[in-house]
């Protein structure tokens, strides 16, 4: 049995979401009191210290944590359906290992600059990391295509090739750097929000409006790939057309969100499956649905990691697969109950 | 109106896996098509679909060439029942038949009412809200006949429609392989035109219009049940001995061995 109706499920999310977004404005290094984050939130004028706060880093913060989170698990959905396997993720496409030797290649060789040199506010490193992530794309997806169509098995070889390749140019970058760049590097394998700008923010979510745009026009193609490709032509999907369509948007989603927020791990991989297990595999329901809930989780993980280690903060990316996976958990065991 | 193969040859990596069939699947007429394993018939249906691509010769949907259907036109004339559908997510009985519809835009109330009834003619509606992945062989197997009757369940304006089976009994008890033999001919009587792969000799001579005899990659032979089905040729195609009787009861050619 199915846990949830699916639209129940859209509809809870959609109000956790709002009220996760408004507690996480009033939690950090600072405290601001529910009053002054409604107030200030609905126009009225409150303390311009706290003011700054909110406006200037909590409120990009949590808009960025939505739109990576979305975008993340959305991504990660689509993938899972595209690879007719619920354990693929965005990452199985190359992006992210891509991504990850762009932005160390930026610490080790820009290390200097790379708080001064900058393009529309976005540092070097972020940079790197969509081009890098692009490239590697680009590269598997091309040794996956011949001329009878993308072969779905080659691209999966091909992205673990790939990650394989990735990994040791970034233990290569990783051998040759020092003490400081280490530590950047792994700081932002992490993956991390707090870097947050109203520029990143705009970019992001324009990338996510984008996605949630797109992605609901080839969501029955999707659910007609789950039986197979061959059996999606046979019922009018133009396969090799939906396929290039999804893997792009998802190099682009899952490319810009690792650029500004570094590697967050675990929601595009879990989120999605959570979702699955509670209202079905119907990519009509199940896109949005872990839309919602990977940006739910970013928030609720990006509070958490405000407020754990105060003064301190911790990554992002920490949090996630720290909340989410003994959720995971819980809901394999409860399944194996319900058989 | 016919699905027509026009003297196709296929080679695959340095294999001649079909050479210069001919073939016409007429509408309303129940063409069956049998052969030792490895004789072709599988890779014919894959030409005839559209999967792949004939070396040689072409393939016509009601005269026109298969590849300038567009693909949705395409989907509402012709569906395709695989021997496997490797389905391994947690849809219901109703969103695997659901996704038969597709290709149509009946609104769901409409798709709702076929999807039911496509349940209830292969005897799956018990099946309704249960798992796809908790099923059995046979239970998949009917549910996915279930889907591509849903996908030609109404007659279409683009022309006469034709569905394609590839073993669809092989799972099956013996009730159920009855039932879609019945659901074949019924399909037929309204005009589809249904081209199906069988190993079950006696299936197959019972349902046929037309009998197809495959052997290494030629048509053996093709015709009527009774002029197609003899002891020498079972002996040459499958090497086995036979005795051909006539059934009692429908008079139709029996193979006995």
């Amino acid at each position: 049995m199915r846990h949830f109706s699916a639209p129940s499920l859209i509809w809870l999310l959609a109000i956790l979401l709002p009220v996760a977004a408004l507690v996480s404005l009033t939690v950090g290094t600072v405290d601001i009191s529910l009053s002054d984050a409604l107030n200030a939130m609905t126009g009225s004028s409150v303390n311009s210290q706290i003011h700054i706060i909110l406006f200037d880093i909590r409120l990009p913060r949590i808009l960025l944590a939505i739109a990576v989170g979305a975008v993340l698990a959305s991504t990660g959905a689509v993938m899972q359906g595209l690879f007719r396997n619920p354990l693929a993720d965005p990452s199985l496409i190359g992006v992210s290992s891509g991504a990850s030797v762009g932005a160390s290649l930026m610490i080790v060789t820009a290390g200097g600059v790379i708080q001064s040199g900058a393009l529309l506010g976005l540092s070097l490193v972020a940079v790197g990391a969509f081009v890098g992530g692009f490239v590697a794309t680009l590269l598997v997806y091309r040794l996956a295509t011949s001329g009878i169509g993308t072969s779905v098995t080659t691209m999966l070889l091909a992205g673990i090739a790939i990650a394989a390749l990735a990994g040791a140019l970034n233990s290569l970058l990783s051998y040759f750097s020092d003490n400081d760049m280490l530590r950047q590097i792994s700081l932002w394998q992490m993956g991390n929000l707090s870097g947050a700008s109203w520029t990143k923010v705009i970019i992001m979510g324009s990338v996510a409006l984008l996605l949630m745009g797109f992605f609901p026009r080839d969501s029955k193609a999707l659910n007609a790939l789950l039986l197979g490709e061959s059996e999606a032509r046979h019922l009018g999907i133009d396969v090799q057309r939906v396929k290039r369509r999804l893997i792009v948007l998802t190099a682009l989603g899952v490319g810009v969100s690792v650029a500004l927020a570094g590697l967050v791990g675990f929601v595009g991989l879990i989120m999605p499956h959570i979702v699955r297990l509670a209202i079905g595999p119907d990519h009509r329901w199940l896109v949005p649905a872990a839309a919602l809930a990977g940006a739910t989780l970013l928030v609720i993980a990006d509070s958490l990691a405000r407020i754990v280690v105060i003064p301190a903060e911790l990554p992002t990316g920490i949090l996630t697969a720290l909340l989410g996976a003994p959720f995971f958990v819980a809901l394999l065991l409860q399944q194996r109950k319900d058989v | 109106m016919t699905m027509l193969a026009d003297n196709i040859s296929l080679h695959l990596s340095g294999f001649d896996l079909l050479r210069n069939i001919s073939l016409e699947v007429e509408a309303g007429k129940v063409t069956a098509i049998v052969g030792p394993n490895g004789a072709g018939k599988s890779s014919l249906l894959k030409v005839l679909t559209g999967e792949m691509a004939a070396t040689k010769g072409e393939v016509y949907l009601n005269k026109r060439l298969l590849q300038h259907w567009p693909m949705l036109d395409r989907a509402q004339l012709l569906a395709v029942l695989p021997q496997h559908t490797l389905l391994n997510f947690p849809f219901t009985a109703d969103e695997v038949v659901g996704l038969g519809r597709i290709p149509h835009n009946t609104g769901l109330a409409k798709d709702t009412e076929i999807i039911a009834e496509a349940l209830e003619l292969v005897d799956a509606s018990y099946l309704q809200r249960r798992f796809y992945t908790q099923m059995s062989g046979g239970e998949k197997q009917r549910v996915q006949l279930a889907r591509v009757l849903a996908q030609i369940w109404q007659p279409s304006h683009l022309g006469e429609q034709f569905l394609v089976l590839d073993e669809p009994t092989s799972a099956f008890d013996l009730s159920h392989q009855k039932l879609t033999l019945d659901i074949v001919r019924q399909l037929a009587q309204k005009g589809v035109g249904v081209v199906m792969v069988l190993h079950d000799l006696n299936l197959a001579a019972r349902c046929a219009d037309n009998l197809v005899v495959f052997d290494g990659g030629v048509i053996a032979a093709q015709g009527s049940p009774e002029a197609v089905l003899s002891e020498s040729l079972i002996d040459k195609v499958f090497g086995v001995k036979s005795i051909i009787a006539q059934h009692p009861v429908t008079k139709r050619p029996l193979v006995i061995t």
